[in-house]
C-alpha cells in the first residue's frame, strides 16, 4: 500500500529534530528506523502530516561508556547493538535479545531507540531495558530530562515520551560481579515476535544466587518484571529445584492478552516455563 | 549416458543424454538478477491505474454509494459501481457442474446490491496514477444494511441457518454422491460396516488456507483498435482468455492474453479473477490502457483460499487389521461464491480417500456449502491433500484401536507390487509403483530402528521432550487429465496439452507450449526432452509459452499436469518433426527413407560410413527450399496435441520424526525422510526442489498456516504476522530419494512431482506429533499445530481448541480497517 501524502523533515542534530518536531503541526511524528512506522503508514492506519526522519542525527548513533553506564544512541540499529564489543562486554543480555528480534533486513534498519520508544507489549527489548533498569534520556523543548525504564512504559504502545519530545539516548547501569545472562524467547516461527519472552540477569557468589532481575514480554500490554520470582531466587541455592520452585511465582500479577497465539492463561504458564528455562541457563545450571 | 558403438553413426558432437541430468535451470538467471517482466513492471503510454474499494463487512445490503468525492478527487477519472457494471460484468464463470443440480447464486466482478464477504469489490476507481486511485479509496462513502454472516460451515449446512444468499433455499448447493457398490466398484458399504469387527469414527477439520503466492497478482490490459492485449499474473492465459472472452463479450479472437514472468500460484492464480473481469471492463469503456496490481493485505483477503473442510470418516476392518470399508462424509466451505473450481475442488478428493489400500466397499458424500467467507478454490494438491490427510490419519487411528502397528497395518492393505495395473473401489486403475521397497528405503533414510529406541527412551524416563513417529504412504491422481474423463464429471474444458516445435534455419529450435509455468522450470525440462529427441544441443533451444498469440493452444499449468501432459505433446511434436525431416534427408541423401538411421542429431545412411545430415541441416535446406521432395510442403515444422487416457498416479513413503516439547506445546521436527516415486525423472535437480517446496507448504499446513476469521466475518489472519508462513530456518533437513516406476500412460514415463510433498508431507508431521504424546492420552490435535493447541491437548484432553480470534498485538495493524477496504457508516465497529 501507499502510505497517505506527509511533510518530510531530515535534522541532522537533536536540536534541530526537536525543533522539528514542534514545528511539524498538530500530527507529527518522529521516524527512526521506520519498521513499526513505514507498516503503519501503508496500512493507512497512521497518517501523519510530518515525518521527522532522525536518520541523519549522527550524534544519537553509537555506544559509549560513561563510568558505570553504558550510553546507547537511540538510533543505534539492532545489528550494531549485535556487533558492539561494549555491549557484549557489559550488557550483553541486550544483544542476546536483539539478535531474536526479527531478520537480517530489519535488524539493519530497525533501532534500539525506536523499539523502546514503540513499546510494542511484545518488543524484545523493553523488558530487557527494564530487566536492566535503564533510564531514557529524553530531550524536549524545555531540555532534558532521565526517565527510568520503570516509570517510561505507561501503557499499549504508549510511553512517558511528552508530545514533542525525542529519545536521546538510552543509559544502562554495567552489570558489575559475576552476572550469568539469559533472553528466553518463545515464538512460532524463527522471524516471529515472542508470544512470550523472558529476559533473565543472575548474579552468583558462592554457589548461591546473589541477585535475580526478570523482566517479562508480552505478559501484559507493559513489559514486567517478576518481583515474586526475584525475591525468591535472592540467596537461593543455585540448583534446579529452587530455580524451578521460584519461577512458579513468574506470572503472579500479570494480565497478558489473548490473541490467535496464546490465551491468557496459556501465556502465564509459559512465563514460568521460560523462567525456569532462562534463569537457570543464566545462572549456569 | 549414450555410448555410441556403431563407428559409423558416432556425429562430431553427439550430444550426451540430457534427460535424468540436473540441469541448473534456464530461467534463473533473468528471474535472480532482476530481468523479470512481471506485470506489474509493465509501463503503457498513458496507462491508468485500478483500484478497489472492498467491503469492511463480510454480509451486508448495499444501501447507498456515494462516489462523488472521490470523482473530484485529484488524478481520478472513473469511479465506477456495481450498479454501473451490472448489466456488463456478467458473472465469474464457475468450470464444473458437480451435480446436475449444483446451484450457481452467480458471482458479480464489482458487488452490486448485497456484499457476501470481507474484501469483496463494492467500487473500483480509475486514476492517473496509483497513489491517486488509493487515495480517493477512502472518499467512496458506502451504506451497508449489515445480515447476519454465515461462518461455521457446520451450522451453515443446517436447515433454518441464515442464509448466504437470501434468493436460494439453502446454503448447500450441490450434495455429491459417489458409492462404490452403485458404481460397480465395490461391494455395498452399509453391509461392510455392519459385518465388521472394528470401527472407528473419527471428525477431521482441515483447516482453510491461503495460498500466498510470491508475485502479488497483477493484471495490464490495453486496448488496440476493437482489440485487448491482457497481461496477467495467471498459471491460465488460455483459459483465462477463453472465459473471459465468454464473461465480457469481448470475441474471444479479440482477445489476447499474456502471462510473462509469474511469481508462483499453487492454484491461487488458477482462477478468472474478478479484477481482470474489471481491468477488461475498464479498458473498453475508457478506450485506455489500465493496470491494477493488488496489495498483500488484498491478496490475503480478497484472492482464493484453499481446502476449508469438515471430514466424518468411517474405517471398518476385522480383527485381524484387514480393511472392509471406508465411509466418508465432507462439509466443504466453499466461501461466498462459486469461482473457477470452487465447487469442483472438494470432489476431485472423492477418488482419493481410499488411498493406496485395498477397500472392498466405499462411499463418499460430499456438501458444498456456501458460507460469507472468501470463496476457497485450487490449493496445492486440490481435493488430493484433504483425501490424503484423512486415510492416512484414520488408518493410524485404526492401528492403534487394533494394538497394531501403524505400518504393519498398512502393509496388510495396500497393493502389492506385483498387482499393477490395479483398478481401486473408487474406479481409478493406478498405473505402476512398489510401495514396499519406496517403505523399505525410507525407513533406512531416517534411520527407524534408533529413533524408535530413542522414543522408548525418552518415555521411560518421563522426559519432557517427548519423540514420535509419523507415516504417510499416499498415492495421487496426477496428469490432469483425459478429456473424456473430465467430460463424464461435466467439466467444462477437456485435459489435453498442445505444443509446437519450429525448426529455425539457423539450426535452432523453438518449442512452443501450451503449459504455461509460472516457476516449475518447463524452459529447462523442455529443452532437456527436445535436446535428447532431436539430438541438438540444450543450449540451441528455446521454449515459448504464456502469450496466446505465441502459443495459441494449451490448458496451462495445475495439477501437476505439465511434464506429463505438456511435456509428452512436446515429445509427440518431436517425433513429428523427425519424420518429416527423414523424408528429406531420404531425398537430399539420395536413399531410401528406410534405410535412414536417426541418431544423435543425424540422418545417416545404414552400412555408409560418412554420409549424413544433421536435423540442423536439413532446418535449413527447407528454409531456402532450393532442393526437397515435391510430395510434401517445405517444411519440418509439427504441432502435437497429446490426450492422455488415464491419470499417472505418483506415489511414496513420507517419515517424519517429530519432538514435542510437553511443558510448552512447541513442536519440532526432528527428522524428515521421503522416497518419492514419480516415475522418470527428467531432471533430478528440479524433482528435488518441487519436492521441497511441497515438503515446506504440506508441513505448513500442518504446523503453521490457517485463516482464521472472527465471529464478525473479519479475516483475523489478515497480515503475514498473523498468516505465518514458515521459512528455510524453520524447516527441518530434508533427506530424500525416489523409486522410479515408469507411468505407462505417456511417452516420458514421467507422473508428475509438483504436488506430491504437499499432498503426502501433512498427515505424516500431525501422525508424528501424535504418536509423540498418544500415550499421555491424546488423539487428535487440530491442525495447525500451535504450541497452545498441543500444551492443551496434553493438558486439558481434546483437540486443542479453537484459537482466539484477535490479532497478535505485535501486527499494529487490523487489515479489516485498512483503506483498501472502503469506509462505512454502519461498518465502523471493524
Ligand atoms: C518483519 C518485522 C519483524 C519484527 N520482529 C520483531 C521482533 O521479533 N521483536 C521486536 O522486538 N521487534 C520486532 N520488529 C520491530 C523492530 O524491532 C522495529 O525496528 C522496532 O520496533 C521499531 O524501531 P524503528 O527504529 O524501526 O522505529 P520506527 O518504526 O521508526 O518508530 C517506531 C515508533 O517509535 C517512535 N520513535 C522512534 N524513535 C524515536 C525517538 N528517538 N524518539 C521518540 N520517538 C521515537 C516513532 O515515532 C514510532 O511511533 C519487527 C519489525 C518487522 C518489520
Amino acid at each position: 500500500m501507499i502510505p497517505a501524502p506527509f511533510e518530510y523533515v531530515r535534522p541532522t542534530t537533536v536540536e534541530e529534530a526537536v525543533q522539528a518536531v514542534a514545528e511539524g503541526g498538530d500530527d507529527v511524528k518522529i521516524m527512526a528506523g521506520g519498521q513499526s512506522l513505514i507498516p503503519v503508514m501503508r496500512l493507512r492506519l497512521a497518517a501523519p502530516e510530518t515525518i521527522v526522519d532522525l536518520g541523519r542525527v549522527a550524534e544519537m548513533r553509537g555506544v559509549r561508556e560513561d563510568g558505570d553506564a553504558l550510553v546507547i544512541g537511540a538510533m543505534t540499529t539492532h545489528a550494531e547493538v549485535i556487533a558492539d564489543p561494549l555491549i557484549a562486554q557489559h550488557a550483553r543480555l541486550i544483544a542476546e535479545a536483539t539478535e531474536t528480534v526479527a531478520d537480517r533486513q530489519t535488524r539493519r534498519r530497525g533501532t534500539f531507540g525506536g523499539a523502546l520508544a514503540h513499546a510494542d507489549p511484545a518488543g524484545d527489548l523493553p523488558s530487557v531495558a527494564l530487566a536492566l533498569d535503564a533510564e531514557m534520556v529524553v530531550a524536549g523543548p524545555e531540555g532534558r530530562r532521565t526517565v527510568p525504564a520503570r516509570e517510561f512504559f505507561v501503557d499499549y504502545l504508549t510511553t512517558a515520551l511528552d508530545e514533542g519530545e525525542v529519545l536521546v539516548e538510552i543509559r544502562v547501569p554495567k552489570l558489575a560481579g559475576d552476572w550469568g545472562v539469559r533472553y528466553e524467547k518463545f515464538n512460532r516461527v524463527a522471524q516471529a515476535w515472542s508470544i512470550v519472552a523472558v529476559a533473565a540477569a543472575v548474579r552468583r557468589e558462592n554457589g548461591h544466587i546473589a541477585e535475580a532481575r526478570i523482566g517479562l514480554t508480552n505478559m501484559g500490554p507493559v513489559p514486567l518484571r517478576a518481583p515474586a520470582t526475584e525475591a525468591a531466587l535472592a540467596g537461593a541455592s543455585a540448583s534446579p529445584d529452587a530455580v524451578a520452585a521460584a519461577a512458579r511465582s513468574a506470572a503472579e500479577g500479570t494480565s497478558p492478552s489473548s490473541d490467535l497465539n496464546a490465551q491468557a492463561d496459556y501465556r502465564q504458564h509459559l512465563a514460568q516455563v521460560l523462567t525456569r528455562r532462562a534463569v537457570a541457563t543464566a545462572a549456569g545450571l | 549416458m549414450t555410448v555410441t558403438e556403431d563407428p559409423a553413426t558416432t556425429a562430431p558432437s553427439a550430444p550426451e543424454k540430457e534427460i535424468g541430468q540436473a540441469r541448473r535451470r534456464k530461467e534463473d538467471a533473468h528471474l535472480i538478477t532482476g530481468e523479470t517482466t512481471w506485470t506489474d513492471n509493465m509501463v503503457l503510454p498513458g496507462m491508468l491505474h485500478m483500484a478497489l474499494v472492498r467491503s469492511p463487512v463480510a454480509h451486508a445490503r448495499i444501501t447507498a454509494i456515494d462516489v462523488s468525492a472521490a470523482r473530484e478527487a485529484p488524478g481520478v477519472v472513473a469511479v465506477l459501481t456495481g450498479q454501473d457494471v451490472a448489466e456488463e460484468q456478467g458473472s465469474i464463470p464457475s468450470a464444473w457442474q458437480v451435480t446436475p443440480d449444483m446451484v450457481n447464486p452467480g458471482h458479480p466482478s464489482l458487488a452490486v446490491d448485497q456484499v457476501n464477504h470481507v474484501g469483496e469489490a463494492v467500487a473500483l476507481i480509475v486514476a492517473r496514477s496509483r497513489a491517486a486511485a488509493t487515495d480517493a479509496i477512502e472518499l467512496v462513502d458506502v451504506d451497508y444494511d449489515t445480515l447476519p454472516p454465515v461462518l461455521d460451515v457446520e451450522e451453515a449446512a443446517k436447515e433454518g441457518a441464515d442464509l448466504v444468499h437470501s434468493h436460494l433455499s439453502s446454503n448447500t448447493s450441490y450434495h455429491f454422491v459417489f458409492d462404490a457398490g452403485e458404481a460397480g466398484t465395490g461391494s455395498d458399504t452399509e453391509q461392510a460396516f455392519a459385518d465388521a469387527d472394528v470401527v472407528v469414527s473419527r471428525r477431521f477439520v482441515n483447516q482453510r488456507l491461503i495460498p500466498a503466492f510470491m508475485e502479488p497478482r497483477s493484471v495490464v490490459v490495453q486496448p488496440v483498435g476493437d482489440s485487448f492485449t491482457m497481461w496477467s499474473a495467471t498459471q491460465i492465459p488460455h483459459i483465462l482468455r477463453v472465459m473471459a472472452a465468454m464473461v465480457t463479450g469481448i470475441p474471444e479472437h479479440k482477445l489476447r492474453v499474456i502471462a510473462p514472468d509469474v511469481g508462483g500460484g499453487f492454484g491461487g492464480k488458477l482462477q478468472v479473477n474478478p479484477e481482470e473481469i474489471l481491468a477488461l471492463l475498464v479498458a473498453r469503456r475508457l478506450g485506455k490502457p489500465v493496470k491494477w496490481t493488488e496489495t498483500r493485505s488484498e491478496s490475503l483477503m480478497a484472492a482464493h483460499h484453499g481446502r476449508d473442510q469438515v471430514q466424518y470418516i468411517d474405517i471398518a476392518a476385522d480383527r485381524e487389521g484387514n480393511v472392509k470399508g471406508l465411509r466418508v462424509r465432507l462439509l466443504a466451505d466453499m466461501g461466498a461464491y462459486l469461482r473457477l473450481i470452487t465447487a469442483g475442488t472438494p470432489a476431485l478428493g472423492a477418488f482419493m480417500f481410499p488411498g493406496i489400500y485395498k477397500f472392498p466397499a466405499y462411499r463418499f458424500e460430499l456438501d458444498g456449502v456456501f458460507t460469507t467467507k472468501t470463496p476457497t478454490d485450487a490449493y496445492r494438491g486440490a481435493g488430493r491433500p484433504e483425501a490424503t490427510f484423512a486415510i492416512e490419519r484414520i488408518m493410524d487411528e485404526l492401528a492403534v484401536e487394533l494394538g497394531m502397528d501403524p505400518l504393519e497395518l498398512r502393509r496388510k492393505n495396500w497393493i502389492d507390487a506385483e498387482e499393477f495395473p490395479f483398478t481401486t473401489v473408487a474406479g481409478l486403475e493406478y498405473d505402476s509403483g512398489d510401495y514396499d521397497t519406496a517403505t523399505r528405503r525410507a525407513l533406512e533414510l531416517i534411520g527407524y530402528d534408533e529413533l524408535r529406541e530413542e522414543q522408548r527412551r525418552r518415555r521411560e524416563s518421563g522426559d519432557p521432550v517427548q519423540l514420535g513417529i509419523g507415516f504417510s504412504t499416499f498415492t495421487e491422481m496426477c496428469g490432469i487429465a483425459p478429456s473424456r474423463v473430465l467430460g463424464s464429471l461435466s467439466f467444462g474444458s477437456g485435459g489435453w496439452e498442445h505444443a509446437t516445435i519450429r525448426m529455425l534455419p539457423t539450426g535452432k529450435v523453438e518449442v512452443v507450449t501450451g503449459s504455461t509455468p509460472h516457476g516449475q522450470g518447463h524452459e529447462t525440462a523442455w529443452s532437456q526432452l527436445v535436446a535428447d529427441r532431436l539430438g541438438v544441443p540444450f543450449e540451441d533451444i528455446e521454449v515459448l509459452h504464456g502469450d496466446t498469440a505465441i502459443a495459441s493452444r494449451g490448458l496451462d499449468t495445475y495439477g501437476s499436469r505439465s511434464l506429463v501432459v505438456g511435456g509428452a505433446a512436446v515429445v509427440r511434436a518431436a517425433d513429428k518433426v523427425i519424420a518429416k525431416a527423414r523424408k528429406v534427408a531420404a531425398h537430399l541423401l539420395e536413399a531410401s527413407e528406410d534405410d535412414l538411421e536417426f541418431d544423435g542429431g543425424r540422418f545417416s545412411v545404414r552400412g555408409t560410413p560418412g554420409t549424413g545430415m544433421a536435423i540442423q541441416e536439413i532446418a535449413l535446406a527447407v528454409f531456402t527450399a532450393h532442393n526437397y521432395p515435391e510430395d510434401i510442403e517445405p517444411t519440418i515444422d509439427a504441432d502435437a496435441a497429446f490426450d492422455p487416457v488415464n491419470f499417472s498416479f505418483p506415489h511414496g513413503t513420507h517419515i517424519c520424526a517429530m519432538e514435542v516439547d510437553t511443558e510448552t506445546g512447541f513442536v519440532k521436527i526432528r527428522k524428515y525422510a521421503c522416497v518419492d516415486d514419480v516415475g522418470t525423472i527428467v531432471n533430478p535437480l528440479i524433482v528435488e526442489g518441487q519436492i521441497h517446496g511441497g515438503l515446506a507448504q504440506g508441513i505448513a499446513q500442518a504446523l503453521y498456516e490457517e485463516a482464521v476469521y472472527d465471529a464478525d466475518g473479519n479475516l483475523t489472519t489478515g497480515t503475514f504476522v498473523d498468516y505465518l508462513v514458515p521459512s528455510a530456518a524453520d524447516l527441518p533437513h530434508f533427506d530424500t530419494d525416489n523409486t522410479v516406476h515408469v507411468a505407462p500412460g505417456n511417452p516420458i514415463g514421467a507422473k508428475g512431482v509438483g504436488e506430491a510433498g504437499c499432498i503426502a508431507s501433512t498427515p505424516a508431521v500431525v501422525n508424528a506429533a501424535l504418536d509423540a504424546v498418544r500415550h499421555l492420552g491424546v488423539r487428535d490435535i487440530r491442525m495447525p499445530l500451535t504450541p497452545e493447541r498441543v500444551w492443551r491437548a496434553v493438558h486439558e484432553g481434546g483437540d486443542g481448541g479453537d484459537r482466539a480470534t484477535a490479532k497478535t498485538n505485535a501486527q499494529g495493524a487490523e487489515s479489516a480497517q485498512a483503506p483498501s477496504t472502503g469506509t462505512s457508516s454502519t461498518g465502523g465497529a471493524l
